[in-house]
Parts: C-alpha cells; structure tokens; sequence
C-alpha cells in the first residue's frame, strides 16, 4: 500500500479525487470551488479599499476563504512533494533555471493572472466546478483556455521547425 | 434552483454584499455569519480541501511542467483523462446534490452561482491557455510548486499578481 502511495498516482486515482473536491467544498464549507479569486484577493488587500473598483468593491471579508484554500493547497504540495514521494519531484525542467526561465515564468504568469481574471475563472472554477454544474459560459472558457494553450505549444514547435 | 424556497430570500441577501439595505425591509439578519467574518470552522474545512488538493495535485503530476507540455503536444491522455473524468465526478456528485437536496454543514442548500459569458471569456481564456502553456502551471499549481520547493514559480505567482493588477486597472477599458 505504501508504495502505491509514494508513487505517482495513475490517472483515474487523481481523477476521482479532484472531481470530489467539488461536492466536498459545497457541503462542508458552502463554496464554490475556484482558485483564480484568490490572486484577486491579494489584490484587494493590498489596495485595501482603495484603487481601481475591480479592487475597491470586492469584499475582502467574504473572499478571505480564497486565501485559506490557497495557503492549504501550498501545505499540500509540501506535504506531498516531501512527505509522501519517494522520488524527487521536479515541478520545473532544469531549463526553467535561467534568465530566459524566469522571463517566460513571469510572462507566463502575467498571461495567467490576467486572463484568468478576464475570463472570470481558470481550469478549477470554469473548467472543472463550471463544466460540472452544467454552466455552458463555462465549457467555451475552456476551450478557449486550449486554442490559447495548443496556439503557444505548436507555435513554438513550428517556429523551431 | 431546486432548493428549499423558505430558505432562498436569506441566501441570496447573504450572496449580494452590496444590496441596499431598503430591498429587504423586514429581513432582520438571524444568522450570525451574515455582514461577518466567516466562522472558523469554514476556514478549517477550506483549509483542510486546500491540503487534500495541494497533495492531488503533486501525486497526480498535475503541477508538473511536462505533463502540461505532453498535453498540448497531444503526446500523452493523462491530463485529459484526469480533467475529464474530474468533470464527470464533480457533475454526478452535483446532480446528486441537487437532486436529493442534500444541504451543507450550515444547514443552508448547496448552490451554484453561474459565472456569466462576456467577451473576457475568449480573449481571457486565450490569454489564460497560453500562459498555462508557457509556466506549466494553472493557478492551483502554482501554489503547490511554491510549497513543493520550486522557488521559481514564486516569478510566476509575481507574474499572475502583475497580471491581476492590469486586468484590475483595464477592466473598465475592456470590451
């Protein structure tokens, strides 16, 4: 048993325990799940009040959940990533530990933040909470999140012949 | 929504923070979670759902680069499986949930509050896959990282924030 839990998990395993992630959150703590509003959170924070309205109208005592959930999957990977694998995770190819690595980290990034917040979720609150309550807005953010997704993959490797 | 219409007037106060207070004349807040701070033991559920996912989310490879890269090169099913049959779980339990209204902890019925279509969710959503593809991290994996020891994704959590920030700032500009 042990080694099936150190090991990478197959496919289904994963699966079925993100899928339960959604009921679980709607019953025990009355939320949607969604990871996104988190980084607005943040953000509303640090404006505290002020700044654009995007920022001074939300409701930072409502959203401070977002910031728990957030601080609880951090301890996850923790825990998982030396607590519960036998071998070494690598998050990041070797080639990311670089000047060129960070840049594509923090455009990256950039393009997450923002598109995420544009689109009014990611893949945890549109593709997978959204799709699952039958939210069709939902179903066109992610293929949209994959035209964005296979354009800068196969751009890349047509640009690199 | 099929849930306990006695209840819904209370719930969707509770959802709207900005309503005037003159739309619910007689609405006298009984529940103390009500214009409060969240209680506690909500905190130590999100807590603990936050755990269970950052743990899924490195076991699964889910928060690895290569994966996410073997995905879009359409070299490997692993992270559609996963992202399919995630839906599907989270589908039936929801149907199940809202068939036999099957309440929360608080007592209060399970709702979903549809996220709406606007134009952000294409030019968003392009923006959004692209950086998926470029970090190998969707926001939920970006913590996970950061936790797992991969001090880099720190530039793209700096990087996610920036980009909130802009969107804060062009929001009223955008279509």
């Amino acid at each position: 048993m042990q080694e099936y839990i150190m090991a990478p998990w197959p496919w289904w395993v994963a699966g079925i325990l993100i899928g339960l992630v959604v009921p679980a959150m709607s019953i025990l703590a009355g939320k949607a799940f969604g990871i996104s509003t988190s980084l607005q959170q943040m953000g509303a924070m640090c404006t505290a009040g002020r700044g654009p309205s995007y920022l001074r109208d939300y409701d930072r005592r409502a959203g401070m959940w977002t910031l728990v959930f957030v601080i609880g999957i951090f301890l996850g990977g923790f825990i998982g990533t030396y607590f519960l694998s036998a071998d070494e995770v690598e998050f990041l190819p070797a080639s990311f530990h670089s000047l060129s690595g960070a840049w594509r980290l923090l455009i990256g990034g950039f393009l997450i933040g923002f598109g995420a917040r544009y689109a009014g979720g990611c893949t945890s609150g549109h593709s997978i909470t959204g799709i699952a309550n039958l939210n069709w807005p939902s179903l066109v953010a992610t293929i949209f999140f994959f035209v964005g997704g296979l354009a800068v993959t196969w751009g890349a490797v047509l640009l690199a012949g | 929504m099929s849930a306990a219409t006695d209840n819904l007037p209370n719930e969707q106060l509770d959802a709207t923070t900005d309503k005037p207070a003159g739309s619910a004349p007689l609405q006298k807040p009984t529940d103390p979670s009500k214009n409060a701070w969240t209680p506690a033991w909500v905190y130590l559920m999100v807590l603990l759902s936050g755990i269970y996912l950052g743990i899924v989310f490195v076991k699964s490879e889910v928060a690895t680069w290569q994966r996410v890269h073997k995905m879009f090169l359409f070299q490997e099913a692993h992270m559609y499986l996963i992202i399919s049959l995630a839906i599907v779980v989270a589908g039936v339990s929801m149907l199940w949930i809202k068939r036999w209204k099957i309440p929360g902890l608080d007592g209060k019925p399970v709702e979903y509050e549809p996220k709406p279509y606007k134009p952000g969710i294409i030019f968003g959503g392009i923006a959004f896959g692209a950086g998926w593809a470029l970090t190998g991290a969707c926001p939920g994996p970006i913590y996970v990282q950061i936790g797992g020891g991969e001090w880099m994704a720190l530039l793209t959590l700096a990087g996610a924030l920036a980009g909130m920030f802009c969107f804060a700032f062009l929001k009223p500009k955008l279509p």
